[in-house]
């Protein structure tokens, strides 16, 4: 009765109602992505996971598993194509690591170490965005804001909140919050939030707690992020 | 304000689904959405406030500061571009001392830039506080200028400058048709839905808005779902620049698409239709709104339509200025109220359309062509085309030739007859299907207009020898870069790159690097984009880089690299703040230019 | 002249951290001077670059004379490196490019607290600067990309021996880092 796929050729078996990604996770199989954890509604938006099904790329975390699918990841077209569209995400914003408490930690940048990534490739953007310093906990640098909306689906399906929301068009996108000021501060958002330590790269910080891991002990130093969210995610994704 | 907020919230029902609409009054009233607005609305509708400003900052037409109390927008497409475009613009900026972008200090006007309005074959063309203006030139913009220094009312203008032309050159199978109100519906009772059904599979209609799904199977689907709530949306979004054809359906044929969107409704079971305007088309809502009524009132819309059990009718949404709302989830996300964001597909819209039911969208020629097959039967439509392409298609003609204008022609047309029907001489190419379509040149113009060869929506742009093709990639590239909505990484960043890379090379700062360069982009965007306008949007560069390469060669110097930006005017700042202009104070922009 | 590898180092707007760090090969650099041979550099105190195999480039670009010896690199390397986080994206020194460059050079040298005899400095000896920090790849040709701020004594030497011994230089994942 158990339906399966494959992946790079290794058989994944799946339930019905599964996207390609659960699949994978539950295999153990890793496919890079940014804007999925499988606590929350898939968004399909930073593309890092396309798979190739059937010679169409389709996005694997929004994508319906089904009977005998034969799904190509590692390829070293997909995989040049993925290092590519990290490059895109490190130009739009200013992502000037050293200076970033979220550096080693940082989701945004071990996909970056696991591709392999050592430039920008791209013409960088330096978009002017600010910085809210407003509420006594929790900051947001709009630098380095990658409209993964992982923040909002945390707030909306964890929290019962509406903290965030992404706004704007196009190049133009950006985070704004849920305050009559607009500013943080106004928000009823709580340190304790599953929004405040969902974001994937340093644009939500929790105030006073940066760097508090020395250098050597942080989550990628020694580990690739296949392996830790195959660890992570996996375990969440049986619950 | 607090009144007027109320009150446009209790006549909308409180409802989320209709926040556009109450946006755009309020646009209309303070020319702006303020703040205050925001916080009211957000109470009223006991919906986040963030949720209405992502929908405000979406839109084109939707401002978070004030705009004139008299806003203009010039239409930016290619089309007005041949026209002249250009120098207006500024002849306006200048007569109406405002800067283009801005509003002018006393708040009366505000003058920008809209993708395509629409009226490509009567431009330049543009909107005054959203209603359409069609062939301006000089001596009408002074009119424009006086009216709005005089501070006249936008009722007493003189109606001229708001005529919109159908320009009807060549009718055909659907154009000539005469119909009275009820005849395709008629028609379906008489037949029954099954049987009409099977003649709509019969005829062979795909949809006319250029993908070309098969309408019956579509419809089909839809009435096979399990779910009884069913919706007929009818796609009048015409985006595409250089897309003329539904405005002038929706102006001279528009009983009959209500009635093939009714026949459609009969079929899949459908209580409610919409049809989605494009708020470029705010001219013709008044005049639709009365059709509407006029078919409530001869019992073709309503409860027990012609005496029979059906019960369907049909509301019209305005959009506000978003190409993507073309797509049609991202449409249906609009209907909802919400930002133009395509959803991510499977489910298709007749599993899990509007509120998660099943919805057929259509295009407004797919519905007309419905009407008359409903009337006449497949084979009426079938007998006509090519093999894999029935029936006909309605052409939106316009860029350099004798007569633009609205031209329907069998499928498998040739485009040399086409050109020689509209007048065109001197051909350098033709753009098909917009932006998002094909360019072929003039060598290729015993191609066909059929989905076997060159499937088009209906736009046909065609340029003569005087003019540069660049000018058209660049326009396009553009273009897409402002429309893309910004959700996935390819589209939102690639877009924008695309449109720096090409400005590099067209600037004569390329080298032959960066073609390579360009068009890797150019894939990478095709590949992975979330919806068809990241994955079309290329296209300009990618179908004339293929055609012209030694065009685009000819733009690069013959050097290894050239910086990606300006470098001397990069210094700029610092030469004048430091009053200075000596050699050591300017940088050459490679090194084979220096000293 | 010799049969060694020469290499040109430089330093423009960056803090020479890349620098230091190179030089945290330690002994290694004994090994590394039996067949590398320094130009230009700051190790060296020669001011001009004659053609060398290899040229390491530290920092972006902030002022016209970054311009001027980044082009004598390119011109004279065959082989030219962007070596650490400010080379590669602008770095630290690139955070300025959201201020207007007129702002930066009046809180410096006009409004800033305790400046005496304000002006803004204009002498045909001083470079001017840009109104942004620009990286290296946006300014010439880089032919590869050392990240890390600064990259590691162990990524110099693995990137080195490889060219020297012939090999596609690459570097495994714990020698990447931006950080």
């Amino acid at each position: 009765m158990s339906k399966t796929i494959t992946i790079d050729g290794k058989i994944i078996p799946f339930q019905d109602g599964q996207t390609i990604m659960d699949a994978a996770l539950a295999a153990d199989v890793y496919i890079p992505h940014l804007c999925h954890q499988p606590e929350f509604t898939p968004h399909g938006s930073c593309k890092l996971c396309t798979v190739k099904i059937n010679g169409r790329n389709c996005t694997a975390c929004t994508f319906p598993a089904s009977e005998g699918q034969e799904v190509l990841s590692e390829t070293q077209e997909l995989i040049d194509d993925r290092k590519k569209i990290t490059q895109m995400l490190f130009v739009e914003g200013n992502h000037f690591c050293p200076s970033c408490e979220k550096t080693g930690n940082c989701q945004l940048q071990a996909v970056a170490y696991h591709l392999n990534m050592l430039d920008n490739h791209f013409p960088l953007f330096y978009p002017d965005r600010n910085v809210d310093a407003s509420h006594a906990e929790v900051m947001i640098d709009h630098n380095r804001c990658i409209f993964c909306t992982l923040c909002v689906r945390a707030s909306q399906q964890l929290d019962g909140k509406d903290v965030f929301a992404v706004s704007g068009r196009g190049i133009n996108r950006h985070l704004i919050v849920n305050g009559e000021s607009g500013l943080l501060k106004d928000t009823d958002l709580d340190v304790t939030d599953h929004a405040c330590s969902v974001c994937p790269t340093g644009a939500i910080l929790i105030k006073r707690t940066g760097y508090e891991v020395p250098i050597g002990q942080r989550i990628y130093d020694h580990q690739q992020i296949d392996q830790v969210s195959l660890a992570t995610e996996h375990h969440k994704h049986d619950e | 304000m607090r009144q007027f907020i109320q009150c446009i919230a209790e006549q909308n029902h409180h409802q989320t689904t209709h926040l556009l609409k109450m946006l755009r009054e309020i646009q209309s009233r303070y020319h702006y959405i303020p703040g205050d607005a925001i916080e009211q609305l957000s109470g009223l509708l006991n919906i986040p406030r963030t949720q209405i400003i992502s929908v405000v900052e979406f839109y084109s037409f939707f401002h978070l500061s004030p705009r004139g109390q008299y806003e203009l927008l010039i239409s930016d497409s290619i089309t007005d571009h041949m026209l002249g475009k250009k120098d207006l613009f500024d002849y306006l900026a200048k007569s109406l001392n405002v800067t283009v972008g801005e509003v002018r200090k006393d708040g009366l006007v505000s003058l920008d830039n809209a993708s395509c309005t629409g009226m490509c074959d009567q431009g330049p063309a543009g909107l005054v506080n959203g209603y359409a203006l069609t062939r301006l030139d000089r001596s009408v913009c002074d009119q424009i200028a006086a009216l709005i220094n005089q501070q006249k009312p936008l009722e007493e203008w003189p109606s001229e400058l708001f005529q919109v032309a159908d320009n009807i050159y060549q009718p055909g199978l659907l154009l000539n048709q005469q119909l009275e109100q009820g005849d395709a519906l008629k028609a379906v009772f008489r037949r029954g839905t099954k049987e009409t059904l099977a003649e709509l599979d019969k005829s062979g209609l795909r949809g006319r808005g250029g993908a070309g799904f098969k309408t019956a199977t579509k419809w089909k689907f839809c009435s096979e779902e399990p779910q009884p709530e069913r919706y007929v949306v009818c796609n009048a979004d015409e985006g595409e620049p250089g897309t003329f054809k539904d405005r002038v359906l929706l102006n001279s044929y528009a009983d009959q698409i209500f009635e093939g969107m009714t026949v459609c409704a009969a079929i899949i079971g459908a209580k409610q239709g919409f049809l989605y305007l494009r708020g470029e088309y705010l001219h013709l809502h008044d005049k639709l709104q009365a059709i509407l009524q006029h078919r409530r009132q001869n019992g073709l819309l309503g409860n027990n339509i012609l005496d029979t059990n059906l019960n369907f009718d049909i509301e019209i949404c305005l959009g506000a200025g978003a190409y993507i709302c073309g797509e049609e989830s991202a449409l249906i996300e609009s209907l909802e109220g919400k930002a133009g964001i395509p959803r991510n597909r499977p489910p298709y819209p007749v599993t899990q359309g509007y509120l998660g039911k099943p919805t057929v969208v259509n295009n407004v020629e797919t519905f007309l062509a419905a009407t008359g097959i409903a009337v006449n039967g497949g084979e009426w439509f079938a007998s006509i085309g090519t093999e894999k392409s029935k029936g006909t298609k309605i052409l939106s003609i316009c860029g350099d030739c004798a007569r633009p204008g609205i031209y329907e022609y069998p499928f498998g047309v040739n485009v040399q007859t086409i050109l020689n029907d509209c007048g065109a001489v001197d051909v350098l190419g033709v753009q098909i299907g917009g932006p998002s379509g094909t360019f072929i040149t003039n060598q290729e113009l015993d191609r066909k207009l059929a989905f076997e060869d060159l499937a088009t929506g209906g736009s046909f742009i065609i340029f003569n020898s005087s003019r540069d093709i660049l000018d058209m990639v660049q326009n396009f590239t553009h273009f897409f870069a402002h429309e893309s909505c910004g959700f996935c990484t390819p589209c939102r960043v690639g877009t924008s790159l695309l449109r720096k890379q090409l400005d590099k090379i067209v600037g004569g700062h390329g080298s032959a690097g960066d073609i390579v360069e360009l068009e890797a982009t150019c894939q990478l965007i095709k590949n992975h984009s979330h919806c068809g306008l990241g994955q079309t949007a290329a296209n300009p560069i990618l179908s004339t880089l293929e055609r012209y390469p030694e065009m685009y060669h000819g733009l690069t110097r013959n050097i290894s690299f050239d910086p990606g930006f300006d470098l001397d005017g990069a210094l700029e700042t610092a030469r004048r703040l430091a009053n200075r202009d000596d050699a050591g104070a300017h940088l050459a922009q490679t090194e084979s230019e220096h000293e | 002249m010799t049969n060694k590898i020469r290499v040109a180092t430089t330093s423009l707007a960056g803090c020479f951290g890349c620098h230091m760090s190179f030089l945290d090969i330690d002994e290694r650099m004994l090994q590394l001077v039996e067949v590398v041979e320094f130009d230009r550099s700051p190790l060296t105190d020669i001011e001009h670059c004659s053609n060398c195999d290899i040229g390491l480039i530290e920092g972006g670009v902030c002022n016209s004379e970054n311009v001027h010896v980044l082009r004598e690199f390119r011109a004279n390397c065959k082989i030219l490196v962007a070596v650490g986080a400010c080379a590669i994206n602008g770095g630290l020194p690139a955070m300025r490019n959201h201020i207007p460059l007129e702002e930066c050079l009046n809180e410096a040298y006009l409004d800033g607290i305790g400046v005496e005899n304000p002006q803004i400095p204009s002498d045909i000896e001083l470079p001017l600067l840009l109104d942004q920090v620009r990286p290296i790849h946006e300014v010439v040709k880089i032919d590869y990309f050392l990240p890390g701020c600064p990259p590691s004594a162990d990524v110099f030497w693995k990137f080195l021996t490889d060219l020297i011994d012939g090999r596609e230089p690459s570097l495994p994942y714990e020698l990447v880092h931006y950080d």
